[in-house]
């Protein structure tokens, strides 16, 4: 188990890159704290596999360093990381039984046959495969095929971090639930560093103490899923992760009002005139729909998805989600919002500006 | 749900039954014909019945033309299958040289089998080929129109060279159809390279060289021309393979009913051989699952 700091750290695939647009991995300094538990979240190609290939030793990257408790391991290979790491789509020795592609990592490593026994029991219990150790890994299923591939990834318990590469898009939900539900007692017990990449923020936020949301190859905030959920770093953030996401609204900012289209709207704190694009960002849970205060907006549908309803209207020619509880009364004359003030953020070129007590 | 019935979809079928038939029953048929009749010239034919193929079976003659069929089949697949898996192996994976490497090694395989059988026996000349003459020159006794031993060797030598790209270009199919992920997760297992080829590589390639396998032995089984141009199937009968048997049997000797009941017996084999090969392999593959 290690502390792994990131300095400085970029990569490019492609071999002399001139401008930031060659990174797929932007310059970034991070401490990935020792035996916390980290989502990294993003959509495909925003470059969580490489940073994840980087951190195993897979990918050597074109600047900067990684540092596993201070010590340098850059360039050092997989083997001498003592890393684990699971794929997204599975990968199982096929010619051996199951009980043999879980020992794999432990015999490769010449640990004693007694050890590898009684290791290779208690990991396929938490897979539950116990009944089919014997059999030949070919020709199983391929959520079986991936838990096997997750099997062997857990089955060392020295290792300096778990790395898991979206690991359960291949299970099917039921299993996912439980599977993660398992990885996550496996942290509680045990204390690996993990880091888990996903593009699924209900798996992002249920399995990590820690969400680190990865736009663009970079890094756009870390933080605890509250933190991401009520104080979005990015326009993205806000997006990626709520259901449905913020709204983002282009406005004015003048001290504690925003002004869109000549309406006031109250801010929660006091601004100086940002600079650059300018919006305004509210989580459709914090935007109310009346009857008589507010802004006028046009409902256009209403959506009851069980425990709430989503109302999707338009604001002055902007789309907004809005969250109204599933007992709200919603009705025809109701065509006025109003946003909860202190929820409402400002961000200047898509990052959030930081306001002062009004 | 009553079937419908129309006769017309045989006219659909008809063109594959007559090609068929004119480019295999009708001369299987024709070989099967021969071999149970006897004929003493004037085109008269009469009923012999299985007589050659006992008289064939009775012949010291063709069992030691298969014997060293199967000995020169069974050292070439010894010899290609690992080698052309090195090769492939040791090949660049991508980029230019990658198909440098392809185009290099293709070429053996478009060259005609008469044409390959002239090069290795001009090359392996004592008075004016390379090989041969190089040899000598350095000491070594080298004729393999003389030595038994010469003109397996050289046999052998110029079968792996034309048809070993075959099976590396076949297992390099195969590797390429490794995910990377694979070796990346063999990686982080810290698997010795020995293991990734035993665990992964060869495993995935299983299929292609089952392929490669039946190929090399159906062709090396019925090998003639290059023998036949290199050695003519000397010295003695030291390199008188099966087919080169056969043909001396039914155009030199015009021995057509044996020549026939010969020929059955040896298509019998292959189809055998290939057909074992294919079954264990693929039952095996199926035992796994």
């Amino acid at each position: 188990m290690a502390k792994i700091t990131l300095d400085n750290l970029a990569h490019s695939y492609l071999p002399n890159p001139a401008s930031e647009a060659d990174f797929a991995l932007k310059e970034l300094n991070h401490d990935w704290e020792d035996g916390a538990a980290y989502a990294l979240l993003g959509s495909s190609g925003c470059g969580k596999s490489t940073l994840l290939n980087i951190i195993s030793g897979l990918l050597q990257p074109s600047q900067g360093r990684i540092l596993f408790d201070g010590r340098d391991v850059t360039h050092a290979p997989t083997t001498e990381r003592n890393i684990a790491q699971v794929f997204q789509f599975p990968v199982v020795y096929d010619t051996m039984t199951v009980r043999d592609n879980l020992a794999f990592p432990l015999r490769n490593r010449g640990r004693d046959e007694g050890y590898v026994a009684q290791r290779v029991q208690d990991i396929a219990r938490m897979i539950g495969m116990e009944d089919v150790l014997r059999r030949k890994a070919r020709g199983l299923t391929a959520d079986a095929k991936q838990k096997i591939s997750l099997g062997r990834g857990m089955v060392r318990e020295d290792v300096n971090a778990l790395l898991f590469d979206e690991p359960l898009t291949v299970i099917d939900p039921h299993m996912k639930w439980e599977l993660r539900t398992q990885l996550k007692t496996l942290h509680r017990d045990f204390g690996h560093t993990m880091i888990y990449v996903t593009h699924d923020q209900t798996e992002a936020l249920t399995f990590a103490d820690k969400v680190v949301v990865m736009y663009d190859g970079r890094v756009v905030q870390i933080g605890t899923p509250e933190e991401l959920f009520e104080r979005p770093a990015h326009t993205f953030v806000g997006y990626f992760i709520g259901s449905p996401g913020m709204n983002v609204i282009p406005a004015q900012v003048q001290g504690d009002r925003a002004v869109v289209n000549g309406s006031d709207i109250p801010l929660g704190r006091a601004y100086r005139p940002p600079e650059g694009k300018v919006e305004i960002g509210v989580r459709p849970e914090y935007a109310r729909l009346s009857q008589t205060e507010g802004l006028p907006v046009q409902v256009r549908r209403v959506e009851d998805v069980g425990r709430h309803k989503i109302i999707r209207a338009e604001f002055f020619g902007h789309d907004i989600n809005i969250i109204a509880g599933e007992d709200d009364r919603v009705s025809a004359d109701m065509n006025r919002v109003t946003f909860d003030a202190d929820h409402v953020n400002v961000y200047a070129n898509d990052w959030r500006v930081q306001g002062e007590a009004a | 749900m009553n079937k419908t019935v129309n006769q017309k979809a045989w006219f659909l079928v008809l063109p594959v039954l007559v090609l068929v038939a004119f480019s295999a029953v009708i001369p299987l048929m024709t070989v099967v014909n021969y071999s149970v009749q006897d004929t003493f010239g004037q085109n008269e034919f009469f009923w012999s019945g299985l007589i050659w193929f006992e008289d064939m079976l009775a012949s010291e003659r063709m069992w030691d033309a298969l014997g060293r069929q199967l000995m020169f089949s069974g050292i070439i697949l010894a010899i290609q299958v690992p080698l052309g898996i090195f090769v492939a192996l040791n090949m660049p994976k991508s980029g230019v040289w990658s198909s440098v490497c392809l185009v290099l090694m293709s070429l053996p395989l478009l060259i005609p089998w008469n044409v390959v059988g002239t090069i290795w026996q001009i090359f392996g000349r004592v008075d004016i080929g390379l090989l041969g003459y190089t040899l000598d020159a350095i000491g070594i006794n080298y004729n393999y129109t003389q030595d038994t031993l010469d003109a397996w060797v050289t046999l052998i030598v110029m079968d792996v060279w034309h048809w070993t790209s075959l099976v590396a270009l076949l297992a390099f199919a195969g590797l390429k159809s490794i995910p990377d992920a694979y070796y990346q997760a063999a990686k982080i297992d810290q698997a010795s390279r020995w293991k990734v080829f035993r665990y992964i590589e060869l495993p995935k390639m299983t299929g292609v060289l089952t392929i490669a396998i039946l190929l090399r032995f159906m062709d090396s089984f019925k090998i003639y021309t290059e023998p036949f141009v290199v050695t003519g199937g000397g010295p003695g009968n030291a390199t008188t393979l099966l087919s080169i048997d056969l043909v001396k049997m039914a155009l030199g000797q015009f021995d057509l009913g044996p020549a026939a009941a010969f020929s059955i017996m040896y298509f019998l084999v292959i189809l055998l051989v290939s057909w074992v090969f294919y079954t264990v392999m693929t039952n095996l593959d199926k035992q796994e699952g």
